[in-house]
Formats: structure tokens, sequence, C-alpha cells
């Protein structure tokens, strides 16, 4: 993996709430390479959004890190100034949101709504941040930009609004772009040119990119690694093609049986039984041996500790320990295996 | 540009339309309240009632007197006032008007601006000690009556520390800041409650989520995005608040013995001085009118979502 650009170390978050502590997040720690794109993923609630928001620095008050660390270029976000932490919001890592409706204040002219976030970080005349916001509105593909710059965000389409949303976040040429579920509120042509847009700013710029989603046929388009979480926990985490084709963690196999394919016929699609539980005052043990068939006596113990799988993926079941019974995935994760070694074993071939 | 044109024009329109409808409701209303306009009328004999109608043109029927009544507004004659020995309406007012406009505006324009500040402070600070002390500010602004913070105020600053006159109108601005701040306690507590309703709302919308996410500090995000999105509601109490304000405080006026239009409105309606009462009206509505007209433009300025629609 190249050199690495931004380090999450036993980040924990929780939340005072009326009815008690959640913890949002526990003790989650990767790293993110130079240039890279990682995935997190997860259903609502995992904690994928809290943690990205705590190296945004743009947790709610209730929130509290209770450990952790967040290395950037060699400092601690957690132990920043305010004043600190405004440079590097939006300087050196900047964040894309969900809904690009309501993301863009309604009263302010988009051009300046961009130059505003230029000026915030460089140190340069208003024409010249006018300059700089025309050829971001150029380079996110917004038709006319010199025109646009002086329309209000009322007359622009979601997508168009996304692309504006994408050219505030690159304004200053941040090292880091947290896109929070870029494309969830987009209708699915939109998505596709959304998707690419980051990817081909992402090629020219050299930037890393954490995208949140919970939608995996995003996730195999655009991410070099996954990390998958469940209940404030990395539970699988490695490259696409080791997490798609041949997942470990039967949470995974759970989010992959119950993506719709193309091969499949008129098929009930699969659900992963039950709800994700509370994270107040979690059972010991593993959060997702509830809902998992293949639940081992240990995983209602003691939870898993993440077994290397290889040296770039690993996931955290104990049905990885060297004590476990073997167990067989499901059929259509075997079949996934399956294809999958013989693509590496193409690949090596041709090598 | 021809489109605003055009939006104007029809708005001043409406606008006189609106104003003579209302001139003409009050005209018939006002004439069909008992009594006359004269205070000593158990003294006066069938003759003599019969030689004033004739003077002033009682003795017609209702129809005709309404026919000349606006006709003679329209040439800028408004009567001349019963109660203040036949001295022409339109001077009398606009002797009076001055001050009450003057208190009016200034009372409007520091307390909607004090208001607007202590609201967003209060939503900055959301349930922290600032926020509880502007909620207290505010509640109590709207419940005090404005004749004890009046008095309070003559008390605190004209008798205690002697630094501002008591009352009358012959001192230049002076004589106005404490008539003034009397006034403006209600447009403060009001706007302050208004706009720290509306930035709180604001403050946790996703377009300030992104301005923080740019790096903005909270005082520039408060200010820049966050105000301009909150003041929209309030323009809509501002207008008849303005107005309100403007067309004088019979209160704050009696308080402070100033010679403003509020008081003589009062006199004119209980002793039936027709023509004041018609210039009143149709002054108040003019210029409640207008204040709606400028609301409306002023809307279209902050809210461009507002502008896009008007335009179609």
């Amino acid at each position: 993996m190249a050199e690495s650009v931004l380090d999450v170390r036993h980040l924990t978050v929780s939340f005072s709430t009326y009815a008690g502590r959640v913890q949002a997040v526990r003790d989650i720690s990767f790293s993110l390479g130079r240039g890279e794109t990682l995935a997190l993923v997860g259903e609502s609630g995992c904690g994928k959004s809290v943690t990205c928001r705590s190296i945004m620095g743009l947790l709610a008050k209730n929130a509290q890190v209770e450990g952790g660390e967040i290395l950037f270029e060699g400092k601690n976000l957690l132990h920043l100034s305010n004043r600190a932490m405004r440079e590097i919001r939006g300087g050196k890592i900047a964040m894309i949101f969900q809904d690009p409706m309501t993301s863009l204040d309604p009263t302010m002219k988009i051009g300046r709504q961009i130059a505003e976030a230029v000026r915030l970080h460089r140190p340069v005349t208003r024409a010249a941040a006018k300059l700089r916001a025309v050829e971001l509105l150029e380079m996110v593909g917004i038709e006319e930009p010199e025109k646009r710059y002086h329309q209000y965000p009322h007359a622009f389409s979601g997508g168009q609004r996304q692309r504006i949303v994408i050219a505030i976040a690159l304004a200053a040429d941040p090292r880091v772009l947290i896109a929070d579920e870029p494309t969830t509120a987009l209708d699915v042509t939109m998505q596709a040119q959304i998707l690419d847009l980051i990817k081909d700013i992402q090629k020219r710029t050299d930037t890393s990119v954490i995208f949140i989603t919970h939608d995996l046929g995003v996730v195999a388009n655009v991410a070099d690694r996954v990390a998958v979480m469940y209940a404030g926990r990395i539970i699988e985490v490695g490259l696409s093609d080791e997490v798609f084709y041949d997942p470990r963690h039967p949470y995974t196999w759970g989010l992959l049986a119950s993506m719709p394919t193309l091969a499949a016929k008129d098929e009930t699609l699969y659900a992963i039984p039950g709800t994700p539980p509370t994270l107040i005052d979690p059972a010991p043990g593993d959060a997702f041996a509830p809902r998992n068939p293949w639940a081992l006596e240990a995983d209602r113990l003691a939870e898993p500790p993440l077994f290397p799988v290889s040296e770039t993926h690993a996931a955290a079941t104990w049905l990885l320990d060297a004590r476990a019974p073997h167990v067989e995935p499901p059929e259509n994760i075997a079949l996934r295996a399956q294809a999958f070694r013989k693509k590496l074993s193409e690949r090596s071939a041709a090598l | 540009m021809k489109r605003w044109s055009l939006y104007i024009g029809r708005r001043l329109l409406h606008m006189v339309l609106t104003i003579g409808i209302i001139a003409s409701v009050t005209f018939f209303l006002m004439n069909a309240l008992p009594g006359t306009p004269y205070n000593n009328q158990d003294r006066l004999t069938a003759a003599q009632l019969d030689m004033l109608n004739r003077k002033y043109g009682f003795d017609q029927p209702l129809l005709q007197r309404y026919v000349s009544y606006l006709k003679n507004i329209l040439h800028g004659d408004f009567g001349i006032s019963l109660q203040f020995s036949d001295q022409p309406v339109s001077m009398l007012l606009s002797q009076r008007i001055g001050p009450s406009m003057q208190l009016g505006l200034q009372a409007v324009v520091f307390g909607t601006a004090m208001g607007v500040l202590l609201g967003v402070l209060a939503a900055m600070h959301q349930n922290r000690f600032l926020d509880v002390f502007c909620s207290l500010f505010a509640i109590t602004g709207r419940s005090v009556p404005n004749f004890v913070v009046a008095v309070l105020l003559q008390y605190i600053f004209a008798v205690a520390l002697n630094w501002l006159p008591i009352g009358l109108w012959n001192d230049g601005f002076r004589s106005t800041v404490l008539p003034t701040l009397a006034l403006s306690i209600s447009p403060m507590a009001e706007s302050c409650r208004f706009i720290r309703t509306e930035m709180v709302e604001v403050l946790s919308s996703d377009y300030i989520e992104l301005a923080r996410a740019k790096g903005m500090s909270e005082i520039r995000i408060a200010f820049s995005h966050g105000l301009r999105n909150a003041l929209i509601p309030l323009i809509t109490v501002l207008g008849p608040m303005t107005v309100s304000l403007m067309t004088g405080s019979l209160v704050v006026e009696n308080i402070f013995a100033i010679p403003g239009i509020g008081e003589q409105f009062t006199k004119s309606i209980l002793s039936n001085d027709y023509y004041t009462i018609m210039a009143v009206t149709i002054l108040f509505s003019a210029l409640l009118v207008t204040v709606i007209f400028l609301t409306d433009i002023l809307y279209q300025i902050i809210d461009p979502r507002i502008r896009a629609e008007g335009a179609k």
C-alpha cells in the first residue's frame, strides 16, 4: 500500500442521550493511502457517518470521543484547537454531503458559495476567488460556468447541485475527500455520473477518498478497499476484490447475498434476519451473533478480534480462529469465491 | 426589467384601490355612528343645529356627501377639523405625524436590530446562559406594558441620573431617546423570540453543516448564512409592527408629553370629528399598504426563490 495520509487508531465515540450512553463507534482503526478510495459500508446506524464526522471535527454536541487518535500530517486531529481544525476542515479534508437539495444555501448565489470556500483557505482577492470558482464549476461539468455562477441553487437540478457541492469540496485542493453517501439522494443515471466525476477528479488530483455508503453496487464501482462496519466496529476489511469475492464474515455474506444480481431470476431477495442491536449497553460477545446463523458459542462470550486472512484482508469472526469448526459459506458466496480464484489464476497466468 | 415595472405598476394600482375601499367603508360606517360632532348639542336649538348642518354640508344626502368628499380628496383637500376651530385637517396632521413617525421608525430600527442580535446570540448558545437570559428578556418585554417601561426609564434616566429630559419635544434628538427606548421594547422582544426560533432551525440545516465543513467560523456562519435565511419570517411581522409603531402610541405619547398623532386620533373618534377620522384612517391605511408593498419587495431581495415565483 502507498504511504498513508490519514490514520484512524482505536477511535471510540459515544453519545449521551436520555436513554443512556450510545456507543456509536467502538475501537475503530483504519488507514487511508494516498490516492486511495476506501469505502465504509454498513447499514444505517453502524457508525460510518460518526466516524467521518469525528475526522471532520463535526460531531454533535452530545458526542464524546472517548479514546483513540486520528493522525493526519503527523498531528492528532482530536487534539487540535478549533482554529487549527477550521483550517483543516474544507482545506485539507473536505466533505460531500448526502442530500444536494438541502446542502446549498438557498439565499446565496452558487458562485459565491464556492468562492467563499476558496477564500477561506487561500489568501486571494475576490476577483481571483471568482475565477477559481468558475474554473471549479467547469471542472465538475457545469456548462456555461460564468453565467451559472450568478444563479441560485433553485435553478439547478439535484445532480447539478451535487456537482456544485463537489466543487465546493474541491475549492482548496483537499488531500482527503469524505463522501457521505453522495449518490443516495440521486436517481440512478445521476448516481453513475457523480461516481464517474468523483473517480475522475480523484485520478487527476491524487486525492484520497473515504466513501461512505450502504450500497454495495456503488462500492464495487469506486473502492480500492472496503471496510464493512457493524454496530460501531469494523468487522471486515480488505481490498475490494477480497471483500467482494472472498468474504469471510457472516455479516458480509449476508450483505452480499441481499444484493440483487443480474443472473437472479424471480427469486425473493435475501434479507438478513433481525435488526441491528441498540448500542446502549451492548451485550458481551459479537454484536452480530443474535442474527448470525453461523454463530458459535464463543461469539456470545467474547468479541472476536480481527483475524488476518491475507496481508490486506482481515475479518472479525471466531470462525477464523484455529479452534473453530470449518464452516462452508453459503452457496452463492462460494461461487463468488471460485470465480475470484479463477480470475486470480488467470491474472497470474497472464503475468 | 419590463417584468419588474409591470409588477410594480400592478401593485401600485392595487394599493390605490385598497385605500379607496378602506376610505369608502370607513366613511359609511362612521356616518352610521350615533351622535354628531357638536359637543354642546343639548343646548343648541333646532334652528342653530340646522344652520350648523348646512354650514358643514351635513344636510345633504349621504351619497352626495360621499361623492364630493372623494372629489375633494383627489384635489388634496381633506376637509376641516370640526374639533379644532375649523383648521384644515391636513395641516393638523402634518404637524403631528412627524414626531410619531420619527419615534416609531427609531423604535423599529433600534428594536429589531437589537432583537435580531440577541436572537442570533441566543440561538448560537442554545440552552446555555445567554439563551436563557434572552428568553427571559423576550418574555418580560412581551408581557410588561410599555407605559411601565416608560415610567421606569423616566425615573432612572431623567429623575435619578438626570441624563435626559423627562418629556416634551423640545430638545432635539435627546427628547426622542427615552420614548424610543420605551417603544422599542416590544419589537425587540418580538424579533428576538422570532429570530431565535428560526435560527435554531436554520443552524441545524444541511447548508449550515456544509458551511462548517468549509471551515467557516460559527459567528461567520450565523451572520452570512444563518441570518439571511432566518430573517424571512421576521419580515412578515415586521411590516405591521412598523406601521403600528409609526402611527403613534397614545400611552407613550401621553407619558412623555409628545405632540403625536396617537392622541389626536383618539380624540377625533370620541368627538365624531368626521374629517379627522377619515384623514387619519386614510393615512394609516396608506402607510400599511406601502409597508406591505415594501415587505414584498424585501422578501424578493432576500429570498431568490420568491423572486423567481414573482417573475413568472
